[in-house]
């Protein structure tokens, strides 16, 4: 089977975050003063062959755990998908 | 003659400057290319500045994966000296040869300019000609240059003396502690964000940067001389 997977790499939370705060300032200066604790992190997607959804996950944790993610700052979010 | 593998990567920029300020100090200084599995039995390994990889993903995520890490990571396990500047400095922090890690500057700007910085671990192999808290003007020129580490690792950092150097009267990129390199915990490797290859003669501007490879020099020297050496109360094999 394969599923589609969606990683989502962000700041570890506490950790200045600048571009959050760049696009923050950016979008007050435009005139979105309600938007504020924006932080701006990374989206991977892919497919990934394996017997079961289970197996799709555990295996895309090993990967962000050795590459997609760096384990020191920042965190990382999986929604995995029948492809 | 001291052997020194400085390895180029693709992307590496500072790769002829290392070589360079080695073979200056009269070491016997090559490239070696990061597909290569062998050092070529190196003493000391040098990973130089630049962009390897083009910075995809993170600064140095992918250079950790090349051939010549695995070599890389051998000799330093083995007690084998070796510095990162900048970009190498964070390619060893993502293989897990240096603790932490270097996110993007605070205020987000590349930043190319000389800056001060205070010697404060003189007993490693590139810091040895140094006096504890001298104070240096080196180049730096990094985007992701802001050092951390969690609490406890920085907490042993401070501990165990394994800050090499630290930013003075100016903190250019935000990183904790005001930290501009460090080593592991047996000081054998070194990683710095500023450039010594680019400060190691009058022409450039000053020669501040010269002496962590004249320290190289030095270690080589005790070397034949076969003998051990007290550093700071510590017995270190040199």
């Amino acid at each position: 089977m394969s599923f589609r997977v969606h990683v989502r790499v962000m700041p570890r939370g506490g950790l200045l975050d600048p571009q959050g705060q760049a696009v923050e300032h950016a979008l007050a200066a435009l005139g979105f003063a309600e938007a504020g604790g924006v932080r701006v992190g990374r989206a991977i997607e892919l497919d990934v062959a394996a017997t079961s959804r289970p197996e799709a996950e555990a295996r895309v944790r090993q990967m962000c755990d050795k590459l997609l993610a760096n384990p020191v700052t920042e965190d990382y979010l999986l929604e995995v998908e029948e492809a | 003659m001291l052997k020194v593998a400085v390895v180029r990567f693709p992307g590496s920029n500072c790769d002829f400057d290392a070589l360079r300020a080695a073979e200056r100090v009269g070491t016997n200084a090559y490239l070696v290319w990061h597909r290569d599995s062998s050092l070529q039995g190196a003493d000391v390994v040098i990973l130089p500045g630049g962009f390897s990889y083009g910075d995809y993903l993170r600064s140095g995520a992918i250079a950790r994966f090349s051939p010549v890490l695995r070599a890389v990571s051998a000799h330093a396990r083995a007690g084998g000296a070796v510095l990162g500047i900048c970009n190498g400095f964070q390619i060893l922090c993502e293989a897990g040869l240096l603790p932490g890690a270097l996110m993007r500057n605070a205020r987000l700007k590349f930043l190319s300019r000389p800056v001060r910085v205070r010697v404060e671990a003189p007993d490693t192999p590139f810091t040895r000609s140094y006096g504890r808290g001298e104070e240096l003007t080196l180049p730096i020129a990094h985007g992701d240059g802001r050092y951390v580490a969690d609490a406890q690792t920085a907490a042993e950092l401070e501990a165990n003396g394994q800050v090499v150097l630290r930013y003075v009267t100016d903190n250019p990129n935000g990183s904790m502690h005001d930290i501009a390199g460090v080593c592991n915990a047996g000081r054998n490797v070194v990683g710095i964000m500023p450039h010594p290859e680019r400060r190691n003669a009058q022409l450039l501007g000053g020669q501040d940067g010269a002496r962590v490879f004249l320290s190289l020099e030095a270690r080589n020297a005790t070397q034949h001389a076969g003998d051990m050496r007290a550093v700071d109360g510590r017995h270190l094999r040199v």
